[in-house]
């Protein structure tokens, strides 16, 4: 369970978390919409303990993220993140992408590593890739490639900031499908999206932030068939 | 037809030059890569304000000519520290400090190369600051900073022929040694111009090998 409690943020003067209270159950899919500027990318750079809070606390199944006496980097081990830019490492072939964080952070053995780098980027579809260099993928298969590596953690999480942002219009779609394939196996996710029609079928609950605000949190049926906050009613008016 | 009084001993004593010339240079490089190479992680890590002290320092030394360094060095240990120790082992430390000075700033360029998204992927999936460093940062820095190094290490080759200041024969020295004995200088020199391109030849090609090699991926 990811407890956030009326958790602050400021860059510089410009406070861009104000007072945030969110609770996701195991299992569950949350996804984040807004603006840009409303905070929501932000957050999720918290949960994983990226970025520092001012006030208020963040806990992951009871651990507080941001105390002084927690262990981030094995925290951020049950906590997979996928960002906009997809980050491949582009020395290491896609295995050894997959593999490397496994071998180094969780110590496995080479062979396993191996098997589980090979399952995982069989699942996202790689599996026909995975000798070959990252600049010799798309921007979609890259993207797939990362979310594989966070998989290969075997994280509890899993955060997607904007995953389909960067990507080129006809590469979106075999993004949000293998989101929408971890979504049905039952993996808990806060998926930061501009893809209404995504949001809309995958998620249990949608939260609208708008200025560092949640202004609106719903089920999705309730949320864009019957939005109550007047924010929310423009916004979705804009988006649609 | 071609004559000179160059004979085969003259040979081998130039040989032994460039010997010397190949012995500083590797020592200093060596020892300046290593250095370069923590001064340029410190700087990097520490931002500017807390590193100008450091980047004081190497400013200096790349900023006053070798020749410089190489007699005050030589004047300041053995004759105000009193240590007595030989002129080769002055070249070498001031040639490993002043190839450190270079080398600091080809590290922190071949870092700051290395995008912060990277880092942050690589630290989300719960690697710590060393690993990041060393699984990400370093093979990719290295790739950006292997020119400029190979540019240093040949400079500082050639700029090693000024320790015949602090009585180290090296290639250059002995060249001059033979000159001023045969008078033979165009000749002596182009032997000596040959030798030092036998020794940088390798070099070059390495980088532009691993170059080569690394750009498949």
């Amino acid at each position: 369970m990811i407890e956030i409690e009326n958790v602050r943020k400021s860059f510089g003067a410009l406070e861009v978390l104000k007072g945030i209270n969110l609770t996701v159950a195991k299992g569950e899919v949350l996804t984040v919409i807004g603006g840009s500027g409303s905070g929501k990318s932000t957050l999720l750079t918290c949960i994983n303990g990226l970025e520092p809070i001012d006030s208020g606390r963040i806990l992951v199944d009871g651990v507080e993220v941001h105390a002084k006496s927690t262990d981030l980097n094995k925290l951020r081990q049950k906590i997979g993140i996928v960002f906009q830019q997809w980050n491949a490492f582009p020395h290491l072939t896609v295995l050894e992408n997959v593999m490397l964080a496994q071998v180094k952070v969780l110590k496995r053995s080479k062979a396993e590593a191996e098997a589980e780098a090979a399952k995982q980027l069989n699942h996202v579809g790689l599996g026909e890739k995975m000798s070959v260099y990252p600049s010799r993928l798309s921007g979609g298969q890259q993207q797939r490639m990362a979310i594989a590596r966070a998989l290969a953690m075997s994280p509890d999480y899993m955060l997607f900031d904007e995953v389909t942002s960067a990507l080129d219009p006809q590469l979106v779609g075999e993004v949000l499908d293998t989101l929408r394939m971890l979504a049905s196996e039952g993996m808990t996710m806060i998926c930061v999206t501009h893809e209404m029609k995504f949001a809309r079928e995958v998620s249990d609950r949608v939260a609208f932030f708008h200025k560092g605000v949640m202004a609106e949190i719903a089920p999705p049926e309730q949320l864009f068939g019957a939005p109550k906050d007047p924010e929310l009613q423009k916004f979705l008016a804009a988006t649609h | 037809m071609f004559d000179t009084a160059l004979t085969t001993n003259d040979l081998i004593f130039l040989a032994q030059g460039a010997g010397m010339t190949l012995v500083v240079t590797a020592i200093s490089v060596f020892f300046g890569t290593i250095l370069g190479i923590i001064f340029g992680v410190i700087r990097y890590q520490v931002g500017p304000w807390w590193a100008a002290p450091l980047t004081f320092v190497l400013d200096v030394f790349r900023s006053i000519p070798l020749l410089i360094q190489l007699v005050l060095a030589n004047a300041f240990v053995t004759t105000v520290l009193g240590w007595r120790i030989s002129g080769f082992t002055v070249a070498c430390g001031v040639l490993s400090l002043y190839t450190a000075a270079y080398c600091a700033e080809i590290v922190r360029g071949g870092i700051e190369a290395v995008p912060a998204t990277l880092r942050r992927a690589a630290r989300s999936l719960g690697m710590t600051w060393g690993q990041d460093m060393t699984y990400v940062v370093l093979p990719l820095a290295t790739r950006v900073a292997l020119p400029s190094w190979i540019g240093l290490a040949l400079g500082v080759m050639k700029d090693s022929a000024l320790v015949y200041i602090v009585q180290v024969v090296e290639l250059l020295k002995s060249t001059q040694i033979l000159i001023t004995r045969l008078q033979e200088p165009l000749f002596l020199l182009m032997i000596c111009g040959l030798f030092y391109f036998l020794i940088s030849f390798p070099i070059a090609r390495l980088g532009g090998y691993l170059e080569k090699r690394w750009s498949n991926d």
